[in-house]
């Protein structure tokens, strides 16, 4: 081996080695996407209306009150963006229970008590303190406390409201309606409705973080469970495990010693696939697994395209070493080719896609240049070296 | 081993029996695409789908039985084992997606909701232009590649195998009525970029036999092209189909779909560059140089 050779041997190994320090370990380096993990991934609107108009102001308090709920609900790295004039856009990665978390997001939680007349008397905007307790009957309830405004205000409701009831209401829809025996004049007071322990617990949530001061619409809102994203995990590498052994197989038993050097490349550019989604930080989603799996497909068509055309100058009775050099040459336009129109639809795809769809996109452009770099270095060195010490008789 | 052996197929002889049962397929696509339409999914046409998973086995009628309380009874439901489901329904609110659960609950078993996706009709607009652009944008830009790396010639016969091959899958889509989402989309995308390849191989491998075999008659060109490349398309072919089967197989529900546009378009993309594609380029030069069959050389130099 003279010494360039024995360079692009070293530097393969080392870009292999890079790929497996940066994937180690696997489950903390991949990140997963939310249809992996489980968690929501909402799309929320601003809309007028002639009450509440919408403007830059509105939208940045429905933010600020969105991301004050979150908080309070205890999800882990929670992504709240404001996308464009009127949109805002919400993941929460891992939560046990999405649609709830969901739910908690796109309330106004208006809170309003309201007289026999239907009239409203005060709101919740002068709420200080909400939180969720037990009454003498151990059943879930609300506590709240109004700041001095508010308490005043409450004092006047309750004062002339005596023997009659006070409606409470979240967004128009009563959720309890006690009668007054007498006037609270200390600002605070107990919701009793039909709660869970979980639905107080969100309703004081909404309440501490206050009404949203704008209308806000769901227009999309994909929430996947954990069970079903725990489930995907395992039959996606389930599916991508069985697609390699059958690919090994396949080219062993079709391509023999070429097959053995395939399967050999097959599995490097598995690792720089991962290695490369770990460096670059790149978020692995269900459709991403699938660019994998294709990959592995594809990963072969290379090595399958190198060794047919070796193989014919074999034919031709050219030497072991003079036949790999020309299958390469010949190989390599074809391979470069083939590659770059499905770069072109991986683009496409990249640019206009949406969510999940975009992990596929990145993992098979991740894949397609994984496997041209195995094609056209490994496999070349490869079979460089064999040829030194075997003859083509050996591979076919 | 060797799968083909060294036998020599007749693909120009029988072509127009290829070409026939393209058109038929494509003709029933597409009266099937007039007529009937695709269905698309939530993500384009909008509306809720919900998967869950009840605690003990129902049957497909008791689920349409409430959801008919709800006058939801034309939803779609898909039972994907004795006790999990896929519904998908109209626009309907959260506080009626309780509801309707609450009513399963009540009147079946308990479950769990394992999967829940809702798709306003802006957004499902928004994303059919989205896949729209993203169509066009791979359609043209794989087009201009092929223009400059190869002759005008190959560009326009490798949009007519691709469409050829897209029909086939959006046709067969709609004929089963099955749902069109983003996924299916970015299927067919793949196949767009990927089964180009299978033609521009043995086109390419025509355009060395060109240079070197002038003496040969140019059908026999194009015939040995293909026979050529035979083994290498087959093999490439089938290990890109036996990842797509697994997935199928073994990535559960969320993918199978998928995996089906993609092994429909493989198949379709396999077939059409050898027995469509290549055949084509024949009946190019028949048209266009009709008068000038002795000049065959002056089409033969690629552009490199």
């Amino acid at each position: 081996m003279n010494w360039t050779k024995t360079l692009r041997v070293a530097s393969v190994f080392v870009v292999i080695f890079i790929a497996i320090f940066l994937s180690f370990p696997l489950t903390e380096k991949i990140n997963l996407g939310l249809d992996l993990q489980g968690g929501s991934h909402v799309i929320l609107e601003c809309v007028d209306t002639p009450n509440a108009p919408v403007d830059n102001d509105m939208v940045n308090r429905v933010l600020e009150i969105i991301r004050n709920r979150i908080d309070q609900l205890g999800v882990s790295e929670p992504v709240i963006q404001r996308q464009g004039p009127t949109r805002i856009l919400v993941q929460l990665p891992g939560v046990e229970d999405p649609e709830a978390a969901v739910d908690l997001i796109g309330k106004t939680a208006l809170l309003e008590f309201k007289d026999e007349e239907g009239e409203t008397q005060l709101t919740g905007a002068h709420l200080i303190n909400a939180k969720s307790s037990f009454d003498q009957f151990s059943r879930s309830i609300v506590l709240i406390e109004f700041d001095k405004i508010g308490a005043k205000e409450f004092g006047d409701a309750t004062k002339s409201n005596v023997g009659k009831t006070l409606a409470i209401t979240l967004d128009g829809k009563e959720i309890s309606a006690p009668v007054v025996q007498e006037p609270i004049l200390d600002g605070k007071a107990q919701i009793t409705g039909k709660f869970t322990v979980d639905s107080a617990k969100h309703l004081a949530i909404l309440l501490r973080a206050g009404a949203l001061p704008v209308k806000v619409e769901i227009l999309e809102n994909r929430s996947i469970g954990p069970t079903l994203g725990r489930d995907s995990i395992s039959k996606g590498i389930k599916a991508g495990i069985v697609g390699l052994i059958l690919i090994l197989i396949f080219m062993l038993i079709y391509y023999k010693g070429f097959g053995l050097i395939a399967d050999f490349a097959l599995v490097v550019c598995m690792i720089l696939i991962v290695g490369a989604l770990a460096g670059l930080k790149a978020t692995l989603t269900l459709p991403g697994i699938a660019g994998m799996i294709l990959t592995i497909g594809m990963a072969v068509d290379a090595n399958i395209l190198i060794f047919e055309r070796i193989k014919e100058e074999l034919k031709l009775e050219k030497t072991f070493r003079a036949s790999i050099d020309a299958g390469f040459n010949k190989a390599f336009r074809t391979i470069f080719d083939a590659n770059v129109t499905t770069l072109i639809a991986a683009l496409a795809l990249f640019y206009f896609g949406s969510g999940f769809i975009k992990g596929f996109a990145v993992t098979l452009s991740i894949g397609i240049l994984a496997s041209m770099f195995t094609a056209i270095v490994v496999t070349k060195i490869i079979l460089e070296v064999v040829a030194v010490k075997f003859n083509s008789k050996a591979l076919l | 081993m060797d799968l083909i052996g060294k036998k020599e197929f007749n693909f120009i002889k029988n072509r127009k029996i290829a070409y026939l049962i393209s058109v038929v397929i494509i003709l029933v696509g597409l009266i099937s695409i007039i007529f009937q339409g695709f269905n698309f999914g939530i993500d384009f046409a909008g509306g809720t789908l919900v998967q869950i998973r009840f605690d003990k086995p129902v049957t497909t009628a008791e689920v349409r039985n409430v959801l008919g309380e709800f006058n939801l009874s034309q939803s779609t439901i898909q039972k994907l084992s004795d006790n999990e489901f896929v519904i998908r329904v109209g626009k309907i609110s959260s506080d009626q997606r309780m509801e309707i659960l609450n009513a399963f609950k009540e009147k079946l078993t308990d479950l769990k909701v394992l999967r829940v996706e809702t798709v306003g009709p802006v957004i499902g607009e928004n994303l059919k232009k989205l896949a729209f652009y993203a169509l066009l944008f791979a359609f043209i830009g794989i087009i201009l590649y092929i223009t400059v790396r190869f002759e005008f010639k190959f560009s326009i016969i490798s949009i007519l195998a691709l469409c050829h091959d897209c029909l086939i899958v959006l046709g067969i889509f709609s004929l089963l009525q099955k749902e069109i989402t983003i996924s299916i989309i970015a299927a067919v995308m793949t196949i767009i970029g990927y089964s180009i390849n299978n033609t521009i191989v043995i086109l390419d491998r025509l355009r060395e036999n060109i240079k070197f075999k002038t003496r040969e008659p140019f059908e026999n060109l194009v015939n040995m092209s293909i026979n050529q490349s035979l083994s290498r398309t087959i093999n490439t072919a089938l290990t890109t189909i036996i990842p797509i089967l697994t997935l199928y197989f073994f990535g559960g529900n969320i993918l199978s779909d998928f995996a089906l546009a993609l092994f429909i378009g493989m198949v379709a993309g396999t077939y059409s560059s050898i027995f469509i594609a290549s055949p084509l380029l024949l009946e190019w030069n028949k048209i266009f140089q009709k008068h000038q069959r002795n000049t065959i050389i002056s089409v033969k130099k690629g552009k490199k």
